[in-house]
């Protein structure tokens, strides 16, 4: 399983960002060629995005690339450039139909076929950010297999809303649908970014709201999110524990032939073993197949 | 390519490297460089400047750069970012990553 906790912005024309990008132990980076790049500067950032894909290492994290919508004119410049760095996933933003995933993907099979790069190899994330998008959530995470995930982009939802960010409650309806879609289809489930990088607190507290709802992860600003982003997904000990108990429990079942076993007088049936192997791999502990 | 107007890229924050080019009367590329860790890596710099402009095909031109440190990948970045400004030429030659 891949952990995707943490989803990194990295701002694409920013030289010092992008060379630092690394050491910070993000699960992803996702270098940004959309909103954080003027109008006027954005073959510049392209050109350094892609210069640094194809030069820097970024290993074990994951490599996200953040592209211009497809309607714009830039989507198609920007994929023409990064699908040949070979970024693990493209990102599309303002995603709002299940054709503007397929419209994407058609141009990155393309670009494949062109550069000789083994179709399907690019991976796709796409951005909810608008009303019509998020009733339109279930589409859009099967609309391909090249999806590893499906994100919340809050700051042009709420508008979208005509309401602003505020304690959450805004966000509930498009949370829900959004983490019950990619849930449906298999794929991970990535809520917003957190703007206010002095409150930790609130920060917190947000983590807190989506991991109960059973996000993957958040897309960060600062580095300085990371950290705590992490220590709120670790699992505690006990819950290790009980996670490691159960998987020997399942074990020596199996090993008797049944397929249900019990712990502390308790039934141990699918779901329950499924939840214990999650919780281990978060810890970072490796689970027997 | 040929530059047939004056176009620069990049920035002179920490990390990055300015580069300007212009027409040049006479053919050849010449590199005026200025660097904040100009005795160790200056010929460097300006090679990566050369190499990059050599692969663009670029035959004459100026070329002023201002260098506040950059790695290698952004100096190539900025180079062909500024030349093809310069050259007005928007058609980009993408290598797959070997």
């Amino acid at each position: 399983m891949k952990l995707r906790r943490s989803m990194m912005f990295v701002p694409g024309n920013n030289p010092g960002m992008i060379r630092d990008a690394a050491i910070y132990g993000a699960d992803c980076l996702m270098f940004d060629l959309e909103d954080s790049v003027a109008i006027t500067e954005k073959d510049a950032a392209r050109y350094l995005v892609y210069n640094a894909l194809t030069t820097i290492d970024y290993s074990p994290a994951e490599i996200v690339v953040r592209i211009n919508d497809l309607e714009s004119g830039l989507g198609i410049q920007d994929l023409e450039a990064i699908v040949r760095a070979r970024p693990d996933v493209i990102r599309l933003p303002k995603t709002a139909t299940a054709k503007d995933v397929t419209d994407c993907e058609r141009e990155i099979e393309r670009i494949e076929k062109e550069a000789g790069i083994p179709v399907g190899s690019t991976g796709m994330m796409a951005a909810i950010e608008s009303a019509e998008g998020v009733l339109n959530a279930p589409q859009i995470a099967l609309a391909s297999k090249r999806l590893i995930g499906i994100a919340l982009g809050a700051e042009d939802y709420v508008t979208d809303l005509k309401t602003t960010r505020a304690d959450g409650t805004e966000l509930a309806f498009a949370r829900g649908m959004i983490v019950n879609a990619a849930r449906m289809a298999g794929i991970d489930a990535l809520d917003t970014v957190y703007s206010d990088v002095n409150n930790e607190e609130g920060f917190l507290h947000e983590v807190n709201i989506i991991k109960k709802m059973g996000f993957s992860g958040k897309s960060v600003i600062n580095p300085r999110q990371i950290e705590p982003l992490h220590r709120t997904f670790r699992p505690s000990q006990k819950d290790i524990d009980k996670a490691l108990a159960i998987m020997e429990a399942i074990k020596e079942a199996n090993a008797k032939g049944s397929g249900v076993a019990s712990l502390k007088g308790k039934m141990i049936d699918k779901p329950v073993v499924a939840r214990a192997r999650y919780l281990l791999e978060l810890a970072g502990i490796e689970v027997d197949a | 390519m040929k530059i047939v107007k004056p176009a620069s890229a990049g920035t002179l924050e920490s990390s990055d490297i300015e580069i300007r080019i212009e027409p040049a009367d006479e053919s050849g590329i010449e590199v005026h460089l200025t660097s904040s860790v100009m005795q160790q890596f200056g010929k460097k710099i300006e090679a990566v400047i050369r190499g990059t402009l050599e692969e663009l095909g670029v035959e004459s031109a100026y070329v002023d750069a201002v260098d506040k440190g950059a790695l290698d990948c952004t100096v190539r970045a900025r180079t062909a970012a500024a030349a093809h400004r310069a050259a007005e030429d928007s058609n980009y030659e993408w290598r797959v990553k070997a």
